[in-house]
C-alpha cells in the first residue's frame, strides 16, 4: 500500500497513535556466555584494586592507633625512638616526581611532534622502535647508569645551577659553591640526579602517547590550515596540538603516575635524609618506594605497618593523580586514543 | 587592504575591487607512485567567472584541483609534469614559496573543516594568524564582517561570533569555511565539491553566495552535480577516464556549449545521464 500525501501535507501529520513497539532484547546464548564472562573480568580488575587498597588500609590501622595523623606531619624515621612520620618522604617523593616530570615532558613532547611530523617515513618507524626499546630497559640498569655514570657529570650541572640560580631557595644547597675545591659530594645522592634516572624511565610512555595522539589528528583540518597557506610548524600549532591536548597532558600524568613509584633506581642513587626541604640539588633525599625498599628487610611486625601505610599514602595519591588525568583526558578530542 | 569610500557606508554589501587571478594549466600530467593518474591536462580558467569541472568519479578532477593550488605534493608519492600559470606566471618555478601561492589560491573541501577548538570570528581570522598578516582591532573586526557577508553568514552568527566553529549546522560550517578562504583575499578559490555533503537549502545559499563573489574572484569548483554546473558556472571542462587508463579532459567550452551542443558523443552521453 502507498501512503500518498496531499501538497501541503507534511509526512508528521500524520494520525498519531504511532508509538514505538518493544523488541525482546534476548541475545543467543553463546553471546549471553561471552557477556557474562567480560562482566567477570572487568568486575575482577575493580574487585582486585580494590582488595589492594583494604589491605593496605587494614595494615595502616595499628600505625595510625598508635601515631595518629602526626605520623603524616612528623618528618623523623627513627624506629629506635619510636619515632615516625612520612612528611619528609612525601615530599622527597613529590620532589623526584618534579625533577622528572621537568625533564621528561619537554623532551617527551618534542620528540612526539618530530617523530610524527617531520621525521620521513623510514627514520619514522627506526625513532619508533628506539624510544619503545627505551621503555624496555629495566630499572636497575638505569640506577646503575644513573649512580656510576650519571652522577660524576651531573654534580657539575648542580653545581652550575647552583652557582648561577642560587639565590633561589629551589636551586640552593648547603655549601660554598664559590669554594676553590666545591664540595664535590654534597651534590651527589640527590633527588636531581634521582630525576634525571628516573625522567629516562618515563619518557618513552609520555612520548608514546603524545606520538600516538598526534598522528590521529584530522586530516581535513591539517589540509584547511595548509590550504590557507599556512606553514606545517603554523599547522600543527593551530591543528595538531590542540586536538592532542588530552593526549598531552594524558601521557604526561601518566608518566607522573610511574615517577612517583618508581623505586629501585632511586634507591641505588639517593643518599637517605629525612628534612622538610625543597631541594633537589642538595645531598640526601628519600621517597616513599626508597623508605619501603630500604627498611623492608629489617622491620619489626609495627615499623612493618608503618610502612605499608607509607604505602597505602601512595597509593591514595597515585589514585588521586590518576583519576583526574582520566578525567581530563575523557573530556577531550583525543581522549578517545589513549588508554 | 583597501580603503572603503565614504558611499559604501550606505550600501547593504561591501565593494571589493574585482582582482581575480587568471589560472591555466598547461600539459598537466599527475602520478601517485608510478600510477599515472592524469594525461596533459590543458585548460584555461578566465578571471572573475566560475570554471566548473564535471565528470564521473575517479576521473582526476580532485587531483587537477589539487595541482592548482599545490596540495597535490602533500602525499607523499605524488608527483607531476607541466606547468600552471597564475596571472602568467608558473606557480611551481623555483624560488615561489608555497605559502605565497596558497595564499593567493585558496580552497574549500567538501567536508566543511572549521577549527573546532577556535570561535567563529577566530576562525574566519584564522588565516591572517596563519600567514602573518597583521591587523589592528578594529580591522579584523571589519575583515571578519566583510568576510562573512561575502559568504552569507553575518545576519545568522553576528550575535555568537564568540562560540565555537563546530556548533554550526553543516551548511553554516560550509559557509564559515568559505569566509575563513576569503579573508586573506585570494585571486582564485578552488572548491572540492563544496556542497556534496549539504542539504538543498544549504546548498542554494552557497551557490548563491559564488554567484556573488565571482565578481571578484576567480572560481573553479569540482562538482558531481551535473545541474549545479549548469546553474553557476560560465565555463565547463569535462573530465574522463577509461578503464585503467588516465584521466583527462575531453571536451571544454563555455557552460552553453557544453550542455547544448556538445560535440564529442561522450561528453553528450554524459550530461544527459546516460552514464555517470
Amino acid at each position: 500500500m502507498t501512503i500518498l500525501l496531499e501538497p501541503d501535507q507534511h509526512p508528521a501529520e500524520a494520525p498519531d497513535d504511532d508509538q514505538p513497539r518493544s523488541i525482546d532484547p534476548a541475545l543467543p546464548p553463546g553471546d549471553r556466555v561471552f557477556h557474562g564472562f567480560a562482566h567477570v573480568i572487568g568486575l575482577s580488575t575493580l574487585v582486585i584494586m580494590g582488595a589492594i587498597g583494604l589491605f593496605l588500609g587494614y595494615q595502616s590501622i595499628p600505625t595510625f592507633r598508635r601515631y595518629g595523623l602526626g605520623f603524616l606531619t612528623e618528618s623523623q624515621w627513627q624506629p629506635e625512638q619510636d619515632v615516625l612520620g612520612i612528611s619528609a618522604v612525601l615530599l622527597g617523593t613529590a620532589t623526584v616526581a618534579v625533577v622528572a616530570l621537568a625533564i621528561a615532558f619537554p623532551l617527551a613532547l618534542t620528540s612526539a611532534v618530530y617523530i610524527s611530523e617531520y621525521a620521513a617515513p623510514r627514520v619514522k618507524s627506526f625513532l619508533v622502535s628506539l624510544i619503545d626499546l627505551m621503555a624496555a630497559v629495566p630499572s636497575i640498569i638505569w640506577g646503575l647508569w644513573g649512580f656510576f655514570l650519571l652522577q660524576p657529570k651531573a654534580i657539575h650541572v648542580a653545581h652550575w645551577l647552583h652557582t648561577h640560580l642560587g639565590f633561589l631557595p629551589f636551586f640552593h644547597v648547603d655549601t660554598d659553591p664559590e669554594a676553590a675545591p666545591w664540595a664535590q659530594s654534597r651534590y651527589a645522592a640527590s633527588a636531581f640526579i634521582a630525576g634525571i634516572a628516573v625522567s629516562m624511565m618515563v619518557l618513552p610512555m609520555a612520548a608514546a602517547v603524545m606520538r600516538q595522539v598526534f598522528s590521529q589528528a584530522p586530516p581535513g583540518e591539517r589540509e584547511a590550515a595548509l590550504a590557507l597557506g599556512s606553514t606545517r610548524w603554523g599547522m600543527i600549532r593551530t591543528v595538531v596540538l590542540p586536538f592532542g591536548r588530552g593526549g598531552i597532558i594524558g601521557g604526561t600524568m601518566l608518566a607522573m603516575g610511574r615517577a612517583l613509584g618508581e623505586t629501585i633506581a632511586v634507591v641505588l642513587i639517593i643518599s637517605p635524609a629525612f628534612e622538610i626541604k625543597f631541594k633537589p640539588l642538595e645531598v640526601g633525599t628519600s621517597t616513599v618506594s626508597a623508605l619501603i625498599a630500604g627498611r623492608f628487610g629489617e622491620a619489626t611486625s609495627s615499623q612493618l605497618s608503618a610502612l605499608l601505610t607509607a604505602g597505602f599514602v601512595l597509593f591514595i595519591i597515585t589514585l588521586i593523580v590518576n583519576t583526574l588525568a582520566a578525567m581530563i583526558v575523557a573530556r577531550s578530542r583525543s581522549g578517545a586514543v589513549t588508554d | 587592504m583597501t580603503a572603503v569610500p565614504l558611499t559604501d557606508l550606505f550600501e547593504p554589501t561591501p565593494v571589493v575591487e574585482a582582482r581575480g587571478g587568471t589560472l591555466e594549466a598547461r600539459g598537466v600530467s599527475a602520478w601517485f607512485g608510478s600510477n599515472k593518474v592524469l594525461e596533459r591536462v590543458s585548460l584555461d580558467m578566465p578571471a572573475n567567472s566560475v570554471t566548473a569541472l564535471i565528470g564521473p568519479s575517479g576521473c582526476g578532477k580532485s587531483t587537477f584541483l589539487r595541482i592548482l593550488n599545490r596540495m597535490h605534493e602533500l602525499v607523499p608519492s605524488a608527483r607531476l609534469n607541466g606547468e600552471v600559470l597564475l596571472d602568467g606566471v608558473d606557480i611551481y618555478a623555483d624560488g615561489h614559496r608555497i605559502t605565497e601561492t596558497r595564499k593567493r589560491i585558496g580552497m574549500v573541501f567538501q567536508k566543511p573543516n572549521p577549527f573546532p577548538a577556535m570561535s567563529i570570528g577566530d576562525n574566519v581570522l584564522a588565516g591572517l594568524k596563519l600567514t602573518g598578516i597583521k591587523a589592528s582591532r578594529s580591522e579584523k573586526e571589519g575583515i571578519i564582517e566583510r568576510s562573512l557577508t561575502r559568504a552569507g553568514l553575518w545576519k545568522e552568527v553576528k550575535d555568537r561570533l564568540k562560540e565555537h566553529g563546530s556548533a554550526l549546522s553543516g551548511g553554516q560550517q560550509q559557509r564559515l569555511c568559505i569566509a575563513r578562504s576569503l579573508a586573506i583575499e585570494p585571486e582564485v578559490l578552488l572548491m572540492d565539491e563544496p556542497c556534496s555533503a549539504l542539504d538543498p537549502t544549504s546548498t542554494r545559499r552557497v551557490e548563491e553566495t559564488i554567484a556573488e563573489i565571482k565578481e571578484q574572484i576567480t572560481i573553479v569548483i569540482v562538482t558531481h552535480n551535473m545541474q549545479q554546473a549548469a546553474r553557476v558556472s560560465q565555463q565547463c571542462a569535462f573530465f574522463l577516464a577509461e578503464m585503467g587508463t588516465p584521466g583527462g579532459i575531453v571536451e571544454a567550452g563555455t557552460t552553453e556549449q557544453i550542455f547544448g551542443e556538445p560535440v564529442d558523443p561522450r561528453t553528450f552521453d554524459y550530461v544527459n545521464g546516460r552514464f555517470g
